[in-house]
């Protein structure tokens, strides 16, 4: 670690495991709640164990995305972080606040907690991904406002590189689209037309930013290639993802009111999303081909090349599947959404706040250079643990999703949505099986921070 | 990568990308927002229809089910159930009201969520509205 203030990471690494693990358990109660219905109802009711779900993806996401700024712009500026007690202060804030948020859902039902946090003053509830009261909103953009003051002063006072540019970018960009969820008009159409100004351009757009940053800050420190030829790697990528994810934004519009030219400039545009993905798996590769020097930490460059591999794949392949609008329309709010939607947050975005986990605690924690190999070793069979599973859980949903849609969608008597649902209670068991297999890579992973053993030298 | 392709290029390329199709973007939003209410029927959002709306939001339907194949997708489809329950505004009302508190045995159960007679007929009122909405011809069919 080069500069004292980097450590202001591990606390925001360590809350985003620790939510990590909550996200998976709520995880298994609902791949469960799939086969037996009844399970933990009425007091977990399917819906709060989602919301649980997805929110705790998104928070520990982003305690990850900004602890992994908070150690990276230091070296990329060559100073100190401009408040190092900001962050710390901001790190309290953002933990109570997601916390007391969780446990507002699972105490109360949820119109009590619209109630209590004056969801009629401004309401902006009860929108997929968007469930949090107005208030915790509210918390969200004051934590993300002082991150970005904190970090852009760092940036701004220090040496500017790509890698910090292009992280600042992203993260100014999920502010200002963030704001879009205070916009929750009457109308329904509208209401989701800009939805995904939040959704789409978070994701598809300038998470993928952050998520290039990071990796290009990996690759130059475990491969030694030249700054140089990564930056130009990560300019074409993200210049890749904006021009095509921009308009592909259009593959939401299909079928929810908006005009019918955004299925043919939909299809078009969200068909080129893949390269933007495919350029980083080839990008990954040939940086770590080219390499100049043998890096000790293995599991951190496992973890790069495995995000872009992992992204490509579920963001990429997985995405194509459904996207273009003829094959949408059958496809749509199907299982086949799931998958996708399981292996791409996986492999763009858990991989990656993993990776840079992978890099940097080790030298948070006093190490010269990585973990023991022992522990590294352990770290990799978590890898491949995890990865494996949520191949298998993407497939199994992938499965289902094609009978759901020929039993519910395409045959000559269609069967009702919960006659179908039972029909393919197979592959729902099996999905909750992996899951399971995802656990025990999750628990292995966890282990292998307690592995010790002698340090490699470097 | 070729040596022709500089960084600069690729900067340029980036920026130039980026603000090209973000104004493109909103150039077709702008579109869009013009031929809107002639597919959403504004007209017909009565204050009972913004009311259902606000009722859908604050029990979390989209938890479980699917407006115009968006939520979760572990309940049925709700763009067109006004139309599968025949037309019909008490249908939904009576189906809404009649779920048991302790669910269904072994399997999947909507929870009682002791709505006023008001709520129920707004939300139904909003699922109503929302069948009306021209959204291309989806869902494939009636089971949604």
């Amino acid at each position: 670690m080069q500069y004292q203030s980097q450590a202001v990471a591990k606390p925001y690494f360590i809350a985003a495991l620790g939510l990590f693990a909550g996200q998976i358990l709520f995880g298994l109660i609902m791949g469960l709640q799939y086969v037996m219905g009844d399970f933990l109802f009425p007091e977990i009711p399917f819906n709060v164990a989602r919301m649980v779900h997805t929110n705790l993806l998104i928070v520990w996401l982003l305690f990850g995305f900004m602890g992994a700024a908070y150690y990276m712009v230091p070296e990329e500026s060559e100073r100190e972080i401009h408040s190092p007690k900001l962050a710390l202060a901001l790190f309290w804030i953002f933990l109570i606040a997601g916390a007391l948020t969780i446990v507002g859902y699972l105490a109360v039902p949820y119109a009590t907690l619209a109630k209590i946090t004056g969801n009629d003053l401004l309401p902006t509830m009860g929108r997929e991904f968007l469930e949090q009261p107005t208030i915790t909103k509210i918390g969200i953009v004051i934590v993300v406002l002082g991150f970005l003051f904190n970090i852009t002063m760092t940036v701004l006072k220090g040496r500017k590189t790509v890698v910090s540019s292009v992280m600042l970018i992203g993260f100014w960009g999920l502010a200002i689209f963030f704001l879009f969820s205070f916009y929750n008009p009457e109308n329904l159409v509208l209401d989701k037309y800009f939805w995904w100004w939040v959704v789409h351009l978070w994701v598809e757009g300038v998470w993928e930013l952050i998520l290039g940053s990071i990796l290009a800050f990996v690759l130059i420190k475990v491969t030694g290639v030249d700054r140089e030829v990564i930056e130009k790697w990560l300019y074409i990528i993200i210049a890749m993802t904006l021009i095509t994810g921009i308009i592909g934004t259009g593959h939401h519009y299909y079928w929810i009111g908006a005009p019918e030219y955004w299925q043919v400039l939909g299809s078009i545009f969200s068909a080129l999303e893949p390269i933007p993905f495919f350029m980083m798996a080839v990008f990954a590769f040939n940086m770590v081909n080219q390499r100049r020097r043998e890096h000790p930490n293995k599991a951190a460059t496992l973890w790069a090349l495995g995000t872009a591999v992992m992204a490509f794949l579920g963001a990429g392949v997985w995405g194509f599947l459904h996207t273009l609008a003829p094959v949408n329309f059958y496809t749509h709010g199907s299982q086949i959404t799931a998958a996708h939607g399981h292996m791409a947050f996986y492999g763009a975005y858990v991989m990656i706040v993993l990776c840079i986990i992978s890099y940097s605690m080790p030298l948070m924690r006093g190490r010269a250079a990585a973990n023991p190999p022992k522990a590294q070793v352990v770290e990799m069979w978590a890898f491949w643990v995890m990865t494996i599973s949520m191949v298998f859980i993407t497939l199994f949903l992938t499965g289902a999703g094609i009978l759901q849609i020929w039993l519910q969608r395409m045959g000559d008597t269609p069967m009702s949505f919960m006659a179908g649902q039972d029909q393919i209670a197979l592959f729902y068991w099996l999905r909750e099986i992996a899951g399971v297999g995802f656990l025990i890579g999750l628990i292995t992973y966890f282990i292998s921070f307690f592995v010790g053993g002698e340090e490699q030298a470097s | 990568m070729s040596e022709m392709f500089t960084k600069s290029m690729a900067r340029n390329m980036f920026y130039g990308g980026s603000v090209f199709f973000f104004l493109l973007f909103l150039g077709l939003t702008f579109d869009t927002m013009s031929v809107l209410p002639e597919r959403d029927h504004r007209e017909n959002i009565t204050p009972e229809v913004a009311r259902g709306k606000m009722v859908w939001e604050v029990n979390n339907c989209v938890g479980c089910h699917s407006l115009m194949g968006e939520g979760a997708y572990f309940a049925p489809e709700l763009a067109n159930v006004y139309n599968r329950f025949g037309n019909s505004k008490d249908a939904i009302i009576g189906f809404i009201k009649s779920r048991p508190v302790d669910g269904i045995p072994g399997r999947r159960s909507m929870p009682q969520f002791n709505l006023s007679d008001d709520d129920l007929n707004a939300v139904a009122e909003f699922l109503k509205w929302t069948s009306e909405i021209d959204d291309a011809g989806w869902p494939p069919n009636i089971q949604g």
